[in-house]
């Protein structure tokens, strides 16, 4: 069989005196000096890591990354997450010697590359956004989300006005917006959607008042649609002395198009690792630069990076600055990602890329709404929404359907979200794909349908060719089994060597 | 789905069942339903107020987490242990072992506004 | 394409979009090829002097060390490198297993039971295991050791600021150790959590006997900063009595990158499982029984609770997280030690032969990992761009750290440097 289906740990495998690391035997210091170290000090019981040789670390690493999913490997039209293409012209700068070997601590002047790349990112990140400054520190979407609501904090406590204590949300937006809101402790308002998918102008203009922080938006919005009442939405917020924050985890249909600055906001994070073809890595890391308009600039996190003639530096001495936020200066192997894909793409090619991820998206839109019904039946931007509720009759939900995608090649849409509509699949294809792709993918959505009608079983039990079937969620969350020592709470019948 | 005659209800899905001024509180058997296989229930501390109405305490499904409100007001003075080993009680048995946790009664006229078996039952079946 | 959408030209698909706000012309340079965008690259790069290049004692938070060649290898495996988080676990078993073996590495080497799937860095891990302490305890306040990384508590200022939380700390003494009087004294029935880290800043490893008691006694959590890669010889926060254990991985098989992407570690007591921030995997079976990975106890966090979650994290740093999981594999319980051994000796050498030297002092008398102060009688700044100009770094100076710790520098020596480097460095030092 092609894919190892052991499942097998590397403790499991550990087999005692293996190692896959030789380390050097010389030691230097006098025997005098070597038991500085008190007893006391010392561990009492060693670490029980697992003892495997190289070949066998090999095997097992490779054979694991064997069961996934990856954009190298499958079509994702995962909406809201913009699977695109990672060129590997990216992976090939990170992994340079001259920028992978640099310790952040290095004094400037031996820095000025890095510094510059950092530079460089920033202002093409002005021009994509029209915002006056950007911070490159937060590490992803929710610390740069939490990034812009302390600064916005910051900025209402300055002009005397720490009493606007609410953010305001549309009910389609992100479960990262109200949760940042709250860990600030802002009550968070929920504004509604109009049946046009639209925030709702007249529930948006009750609800702003003297007491509205912000008003987080997300445009296009979570159903692919652009807010084309902007311009009120942004007049009413402002008019009420609050600010205009825009989640720009959805700016892959922006690029060349239209600017968050342009359009009245005053702070924006972007997701390096969506729009600028940052890897996902299973999970991280991301990158989440945060743009402002200049009255916010004062409050940027330390440390940001200046230009003074040809010499670039960092300046920490920043006295109304919200402060520190990671560890060193931010995910500079991303960056420099993001400043590689900028520089391929160049001024016409970044337009190009939010033009085919709209073309894409509203192809794929306008043949899959023969199968299943469009959320909003207008022209989308980079993504829409689908309602697969006609399912429900046979008792065939949107997460099944997604998973029976697996099944035929590929990766499932974004299942149930956003909540405000029923069975939601989210599908967002990117500018990645061939219509050659999009074409393949609405043939198994056809199947699927078929299927619904006269094998509805065979979807609701789906997937049946992946290395496993559906996990059991429950057991997982009622006994926590989160290390190999738990292992041994419960008895598994099989260990996958069927 | 039964709906015990000898109970209070709140509008929100939870039950009541006093003696003297010691209200034992739980989730109804339409909630459990709801809510589907529970996993873990997040117990307050004894000696938490509750607040007739407000948040006390959560319960979790796999995918998602409830609030539970108190149905009256007073110190919490006892809360169901077997929970922590054994959320699914909750499922299985929502009006007897399931049950959360027990509030010292404060104010009697707040139990009287809670609503009736017939009350509740009639609820569910409009919002179902 | 457009024809099956009935339009005729492609900007009938934008009419959503205002005329007024339409981008006229964006200001970027045109494309490069990648020809010329590598030879650009190139370029840019030579304006950095890298590790290679120079002999590097730097360390404060961020360490050269040896990465076997395997390592970077399996991390480029498109199936991980290009991977979406595992949401559908059916997918992604590949991913799952990692992070339930790191998961596993982790509370292995801390000592602790149970560990998360990792955070942005040792900073953030930091500031969420402060949040979750305080989210425990009830209470708003937290104790730290200024000794604890400046970095790691100006993070932890900023998220505790915004959360309407207190940050108080408590000094070190002469020597680095920190300062027990201190420390008794502003542990009140207030504190929420108390914070140590040791190997601290100042590369002393803190004795840390009774500590888990003091802070137990007033009801209040213990978090250990701690360096992964020292805990194959040192005492683990676990057996220290820790409750919460944070840090920086970068130290499992990361570059320095200056200073990102990097990996924050958090592992906790099993009485605290609900309060772990971010995402956790769990071992499960699937509907055949077979044993299958999935993420798990998600009710905690923002795409379910949302404005209830334990932290607005979303993000992991799971390709990080993989690269430890790797580095920790292949060196495998024996080299773990080993490794712990050499710092210990290589730094003990640099040490004894740098307190030798005219003008320099050290204090032999404090137990080190990796690294140590020096005090300098010159500037430091004179003596970095002396060093500088024969191509070794010398250290980090301290006092934009500590101001009143004028002329001292923290010097690392980790198992990169052959004897030969260490020699060629105190050479150095002794012209200055």
């Amino acid at each position: 069989m092609l894919i190892d289906p052991s499942s097998e740990l590397s403790f499991e495998k550990s087999r005692p005196g293996r190692t896959g690391c030789e380390l050097p035997k010389d030691r230097f210091a006098a025997p005098a000096g070597r038991d500085g170290l008190p007893g006391s000090l010392r561990r009492k019981s060693a670490p029980a890591l697992p003892e495997l040789s190289e070949p066998e670390v090999v095997r097992h690493f490779v054979n694991l990354s064997r069961k996934n999913f990856s954009i190298d490997t499958h079509f994702y039209p995962l909406g809201s997450c913009s699977m695109k293409y990672n060129p590997k012209v990216n992976e090939w700068a990170a992994a340079l010697e001259s920028f992978s070997a640099v310790h952040p601590l290095q004094p400037e002047e031996t820095a000025q590359g890095w510094l510059r790349i950092f530079y460089e990112l920033e202002q093409s990140l002005k021009a994509i956004t029209g915002m006056d400054r950007f911070t490159l520190e937060p590490a992803a979407g929710a610390q740069g989300e939490l990034t812009g609501l302390m600064m916005v904090k910051a900025y209402h406590a300055s002009r005397g006005e720490a009493g606007r204590r609410k953010v305001l949300v549309p009910d389609s937006s992100h479960g990262t917006n109200p949760a940042t809101a709250a860990l600030l402790g802002y009550e968070v308002v929920e504004i509604k959607s109009n049946v046009r998918g639209r925030v709702d102008l007249e529930s948006l203009r009750e609800k702003v008042d003297r007491q509205t922080a912000c008003l987080m938006l997300t445009n296009p919005n979570t159903l692919g649609l652009f807010e084309d009442e902007i311009l009120k939405i942004t007049d009413a917020v402002h008019k009420a002395g609050a600010l205009l924050y825009y989640d720009g985890a959805n700016f892959n249909a922006l690029l060349g198009i239209v600017r968050p600055g342009d359009m009245g906001f005053d702070v924006v994070h972007l997701n390096l690792h969506k729009t600028f073809s940052t890897p996902h890595g299973g999970g991280g890391p991301g990158s989440g630069p945060v743009g402002v308009k200049e009255k916010l600039a004062p409050f940027l996190p330390v440390p940001l990076v200046e230009k003074s003639g040809e010499r670039y530096f960092l300046s920490l001495d920043r006295k109304q600055s919200i402060g520190r936020l990671k560890l060193f200066h931010g995910q500079a192997g991303m960056i420099l990602r993001a400043y590689v894909y900028i520089r391929t793409l160049g001024r016409s090619g970044l337009k190009q890329v939010s033009e085919d991820a709209i073309l894409n998206a509203n192809y794929l839109k306008e043949r899959l709404k023969k199968l299943f019904p469009v959320a909003v039946d207008e022209p989308c931007m980079h993504e829409f929404v689908l309602s697969a509720k006609t399912g429900e009759g046979k008792g065939v939900h949107a997460l099944d359907i997604g998973k029976r995608l697996l099944d035929y090649g590929f990766h499932a849409p974004t299942v149930h979200f956003p909540l405000v509509v029923p069975e939601a699949l989210m599908i967002e294809p990117t500018e990645s794909e061939s219509k050659e792709t999009l074409d393949r993918f609405v043939e198994a959505f056809q199947k699927i349908k078929d299927e619904i009608d006269t094998n509805p079983e065979i979807v609701k039990t789906a997937p049946h060719l992946l290395p496993i079937e559906r996990p059991d969620e429950v057991l997982a969350a009622r006994k926590p089994i989160l290390t190999f020592r738990d292992c041994d709470l419960f008895v598994l019948e099989k260990v996958g060597h069927t | 789905m039964e709906f015990p005659e000898e109970l209070k209800y709140t509008p929100t899905h939870e039950w009541a069942r006093r003696e003297g001024n010691r209200v034992r509180v739980g989730i109804t058997c339409y909630a459990q339903q709801e809510i589907s296989d529970v996993v873990y229930v997040e117990l307050p501390k004894p000696g938490r107020e509750a607040v007739k109405g407000k948040g006390l305490t959560v319960v979790e499904s796999v995918k998602a987490a409830f609030d539970i409100y108190a149905p009256v007001s007073g110190p919490v003075t006892a809360v169901n242990q077997a929970l922590e080993s054994e959320p699914a009680l909750v499922n299985r048995d929502p009006y007897g072992d399931g049950w959360l946790l027990e509030i010292d009664l404060k104010d009697p006229s707040e139990w009287d506004s809670l609503l009736g078996a017939s009350e509740y039952q009639s609820q569910c079946i409009t919002t179902h | 394409m457009l024809r099956t959408l009935g339009a005729r030209r492609f900007e009938d698909l934008l009419q959503a979009v205002p005329d007024a706000v339409r981008v006229r012309d964006l200001s970027i340079p045109e494309t490069a090829s990648e020809l010329e965008l590598c030879r650009e690259l190139e370029e840019i790069g030579r304006a950095n002097r890298n590790t290679k290049q120079i002999l590097s004692f730097l360390g404060a938070g961020s360490y050269e060390h040896f990465i076997p060649a395997a390592l970077p290898q399996l991390l480029a495996r498109n199936e991980f490198y290009t991977a979406y988080t595992p949401y559908q676990p059916e997918a992604s078993q590949g991913t799952l297993q990692a992070i339930f073996e790191y998961q596993s590495l982790i509370s292995e080497l801390t000592a602790l039971p149970v560990a998360n799937a990792s955070h942005y860095d040792g900073g953030t891990s930091l500031a969420e295991a402060a949040l979750a302490g305080l989210r425990h305890t009830e209470r708003r306040k937290v104790l730290v050791a200024r000794s604890v990384h400046p970095h790691y508590r100006g993070v932890l200022r900023t998220y505790l600021e915004a959360a309407d939380s207190a940050v108080e700390e408590f000094g070190f003494e002469k020597d680095g150790r920190f300062q027990r009087e201190e420390f008794k004294k502003l542990l009140t029935g207030e504190v929420g959590a108390v914070i140590f880290q040791t190997p601290n800043f100042l590369g002393v490893v803190e004795d840390l006997e009774d500590v888990a008691e003091k802070v137990h006694a007033v009801g209040a959590l213990l978090i250990i900063v701690s360096n992964p890669l020292s805990l194959g010889v040192l005492r683990a926060p676990g057996e220290w009595g820790a409750d919460l254990a944070v840090g920086e991985g970068q130290v499992l098989g990361l570059p320095m990158n200056f200073g990102g992407p990097y990996l924050g570690f958090f592992s906790a007591t099993k009485e605290l499982v609900r309060r772990i921030p971010g995402r956790l995997v769990g071992m499960t079976k699937d509907r055949q029984g077979r044993r299958a990975f999935v993420l798990t106890l998600q009710a905690r966090e923002q795409h379910i609770r949302r404005e209830r979650a334990a932290s607005n994290i979303c993000t992991n740093e799971g390709l990080c997280a993989l690269a430890a999981s790797i580095y920790l594999t292949l060196v495998g319980k024996k080299g773990i030690s080993e490794i712990g051994e050499l710092n210990l000796d290589r730094a003990r050498y640099l040490r004894e032969a740098i307190s030798r030297l005219k003008g320099f002092k050290v204090d032999q008398s404090v137990p080190v990992f990796n690294e140590f102060v020096v005090n300098s009688e010159k500037p430091f700044s004179e003596i970095e761009s002396r060093l500088l100009a024969q191509g070794i770094l010398p250290g980090a100076g301290l006092s934009r750290f500590y101001p009143e710790m004028k002329s001292a520098f923290l010097v690392c020596a980790t198992e990169t440097k052959s004897k030969a480097d260490l020699d060629r460095f105190v050479r150095g030092l002794s012209e200055c």
